[in-house]
């Protein structure tokens, strides 16, 4: 029977049914269901969040040298993080099947950028596929660990937020588990130094021009025959939009987006008038047609930015308006907010009123930068906060030696600030980190990591001690404290921006969501309340100021008091108040 | 032909629960249905979307400006925000439910007053109901997603006990029978 399923589930239920043993990743929306499907519901694949993209890749490397098909999840970004080591597996090859799945985010849904991983792809020399919809995500999978055991190359999968979050039907078949590769040591492979990888590197250009050959004519690539007017080529999730634009044309569909099949384009361009390619972000397929003297329309009427949508394609090739309703009144927008109960808030109100420089982090708490506390002043990538506050600092002058903070999540610590951190205690820094411990990953959706005690699968384990992970760098000043106790933690930042050694204060509270975290009942306003607004400043999603005075929504406001601590009146209290 | 139906609300409001409902739905009636959702950043109070596409054969999985033969929307900013998706002619099904949106709570915005007024006025159809309070007289305010479910059942092809159905699949069984109320107050709310 078939399943209605997310293309990152299929992505999973791939995996499964392809005989996977390990997978480690790290979680970044639009990549993240696709490793929780598996811890979930496959218990005979073994599965772990690593504390990065760099790790989790490593792990399923070794993994496959070891013998057993092995995937490693990421987004875009993530596999900037991971192409050290992607690069260098692309000249090992590999024993077990390897599968790298990287979800690109066309329209920056949920990214501080928009980058286009195929060109990952053509850098790394490695063949990666690009499935249109959720069955293809499972097929492609299957196929994948066969391309890369017959090929000895890591395989890429590209994804897309609307192909891992889109639900399509799926037919399940049963796992099959292959024979695990015999461990055979071979220095000659699998230990890159300069003689060797010179041998590998002659190998991995073969090994392109191989599937280039296969490229020509295998299941990814076909052509759909239909109007000889109007030919178009595209690829993934573009090609869906396009068939809903160009319903009498004939079309290329690509599935093997790396190697690009040449012939096959070439043939297929020559059976038709007009050649459109349609594709998201760079021109790829359009410059490799380009290349190869094929005169086709692309960019100049498609955008290289953000999401496509089949209006858009319409007006970009028939012109005209699309028919709809309009309104003129302007409409006010709805940004993401901290939620209600979020420690985090706390943090950024104390921040905003000390007036300090905050380098940011990515997480929950970037929001941060939004009014009304909007006390965020940089930020660019995971644990880049660290580094950026102590570079700040080396710049000299007054704001920054004695004003800077960092700002770090939990899990954005582990993943790649820690590093800063040993930086800045190392060339005698003297920046205060503010680690934002809300014992979680919460920007994607609460995933467990080395700070929690629990492994993906809800298990007790080791966990890092913060404190002592921090004095062990080398830093002698750690306070933890709670970013809820406005007053004290006012202090703390206080005493630790004005020390001249390094120090890193923990914010420590859960986050609000977590099934633990119990606080009472809503508050609500009382008539002592003088309409001062203090409480507005903390941007609680669930405090409005009415045409009455201020409001709580008692449906939003989760009991955690924060309010009642900048009242200066005593006006909010418990909801019989 | 194919079905296209946005669902639209605020992050943490349920509107991915009635969209897998109303997918259920019409994978039940054979039809090939492609559903996209939206996780991730928005789901912090944002303004979340999701589309249901349903037919003999669906391409896209989203639904494209004037492109919607039916919204549901599950908070009035957000009907008025999507408005421009409405296919003409096409059904706008709303909550009549207000949420202030950050710009609006910390004063930079106002929130636009008569919502459904202003949509009929643009040459909608509109049903504007107040599904908090059927929720609440089905037993429990947290059906809210059910009961507009029910309302947007009403306004498909699709018979009711196949809806009653994807409800039993989706739902919790615990809170069935309330889901079960507040899917059929939904159905008559027009
Ligand atoms: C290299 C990279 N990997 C993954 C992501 C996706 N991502 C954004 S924030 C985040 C983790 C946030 O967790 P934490 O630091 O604990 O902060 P919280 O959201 O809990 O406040 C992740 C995984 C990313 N932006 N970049």
């Amino acid at each position: 029977m078939k399943k209605f399923m997310l293309g990152n589930e299929a992505v999973a239920r791939g995996a499964y049914e392809a005989g996977v043993s390990v997978v480690s990743s790290y979680p970044g929306t639009p990549s993240t269901e696709i490793t929780e499907t598996i811890a979930k519901h496959y218990d005979e694949i073994y599965s772990e969040w690593a504390p990065n993209e760099k790790v989790a890749l490593e792990v399923a490397i070794g993994a496959s040298f070891a013998g057993a098909r092995a995937m490693s999840c990421m987004k875009h970004v993530g596999l900037n993080v991971a192409a050290d080591p992607l690069f260098t597996a692309s000249y090992t090859g590999v024993n077990g099947g390897l599968v790298v799945c990287v979800a690109d985010d066309q329209g920056m849904h949920s990214s501080q950028n928009e980058q286009d991983s195929r060109l990952t792809a053509i850098a790394a020399k490695v063949p990666m596929l690009e499935p249109a919809d959720s069955a293809e995500c499972k097929a492609y999978v299957k196929r994948a660990y066969e391309l890369s055991e017959q090929y000895d190359t890591p395989v890429l999968l590209r994804l897309s937020t609307r192909i891992s979050h889109s639900q399509s039907l799926v037919e399940s078949e049963e796992r099959v588990t292959p024979p695990r590769g015999a461990y055979v040591k071979d220095a000659a492979k699998y230990v890159m130094m300069p003689a060797m990888a010179m041998k590998r590197r002659h190998y991995v250009e073969k090994r392109l021009d191989d599937m280039r050959a296969f490229a020509e004519d295998c299941e990814f690539n076909r052509i759909e025959r239909n109007s000889a007017e109007v030919g178009v080529i595209a690829a993934g999730i573009a090609y869906q939009y396009a068939k809903e634009v160009f319903p009498d044309a004939s079309f290329l569909k690509i599935g093997m987006i790396h190697p690009l099949p040449s012939d096959l384009i070439r043939q297929f361009a020559a059976s038709v008038k007009k050649v459109y390619v349609v594709e998201e972000l760079d021109p790829v397929i359009e410059n490799h047609c380009k290349v190869l003297g094929i005169e086709v329309i692309g960019k100049e009427i498609f955008p290289n930015i953000g999401e496509f949508n089949a209006a858009q394609l319409q007006r970009a090739v028939y012109g005209g308006a699309v028919d709809s309703y309009r309104i003129e009144e302007p409409i006010p927008g709805r940004p993401p907010v901290m939620c209600a109960g979020c420690p985090h808030r706390g943090t950024f109100y104390v921040l905003k009123k000390l007036g300090l420089v905050v380098s940011g982090d990515i997480g929950c708490y970037t929001l941060g930068a939004l009014p009304p506390t909007a006390s965020m002043d940089v930020c660019v990538c995971m644990g880049a906060s660290v580094g950026m506050a102590h570079g700040m600092e080396k710049a000299g002058g007054e704001i920054f030696t004695k004003k800077t903070v960092a700002v770090i999540g939990d899990s954005t610590f582990i993943h790649s600030g820690v590093t800063g951190l040993i930086n800045m205690a190392y060339n005698k820094g003297g920046g205060t980190v503010i680690v934002l411990d809300n014992s979680i990953t919460g920007m994607t959706g609460h995933q467990d990591n080395p700070l929690t005690g629990l492994t993906i699968k809800g298990e007790p384990t080791r966990s890092v001690d913060l404190v002592k992970l921090c004095e062990a760098i080398g830093i002698e000043r750690v306070v933890v404290a709670d970013p809820f106790d406005l007053d004290g933690f006012e202090r703390v930042v206080r005493e630790e921006t004005a020390s001249d050694a390094p120090s890193v204060i923990i914010a420590r509270r859960p986050c609000a969501l977590l099934k633990n975290v119990k606080y009472g009942g809503a508050f609500a306003v009382n008539n002592a309340c003088k309409n001062c607004k203090a409480c507005m400043k903390l941007g609680c999603p669930a405090i409005s100021a009415k045409a009455g005075g201020v409001a709580i929504d008692a449906a939003q406001c989760n009991g955690c008091g924060l309010c009642t601590r900048v009242c200066k009146f005593g006006a909010i209290g418990g909801a019989e108040a | 032909m194919t079905t296209s139906i946005m669902i639209v609300g605020v992050g943490g409001q349920g509107t991915l629960l009635a969209g897998r409902i109303l997918g259920n739905a019409a994978i039940a009636r054979g039809y090939d249905v492609k559903m996209s959702e939206v996780h991730g950043m928005s789901q912090r109070g944002g303004s979340v979307v999701t589309c249901v596409r349903y037919g003999e054969k669906v391409y896209s999985p989203v639904i494209a400006e004037g492109g919607a033969d039916v919204i549901l929307a599950f908070e009035q900013l957000e009907a008025y925000r999507y408005l421009n998706y409405l296919k003409k002619g096409g059904g706008m099904l709303m909550n009549t439910r207000a949420i202030d949106p950050m710009p609006v709570i910390t004063g930079v915005a106002e929130y636009p007053g008569d919502i459904p007024g202003k949509i009929k006025n643009a040459g909608a159809r509109v049903v504007a109901a107040d599904a908090f309070a059927a929720a609440v007289e089905a037993g429990s305010a947290k059906a809210v997603n059910v009961v507009l479910i029910g309302l947007l059942a009403a306004e498909t092809e699709i018979p009711k006990d196949v809806w009653m159905n994807a409800v039993e699949q989706t739902v919790p069984p615990k809170f069935l029978e309330i889901n079960k109320k507040a899917f059929d107050l939904g159905y008559h709310l027009r």
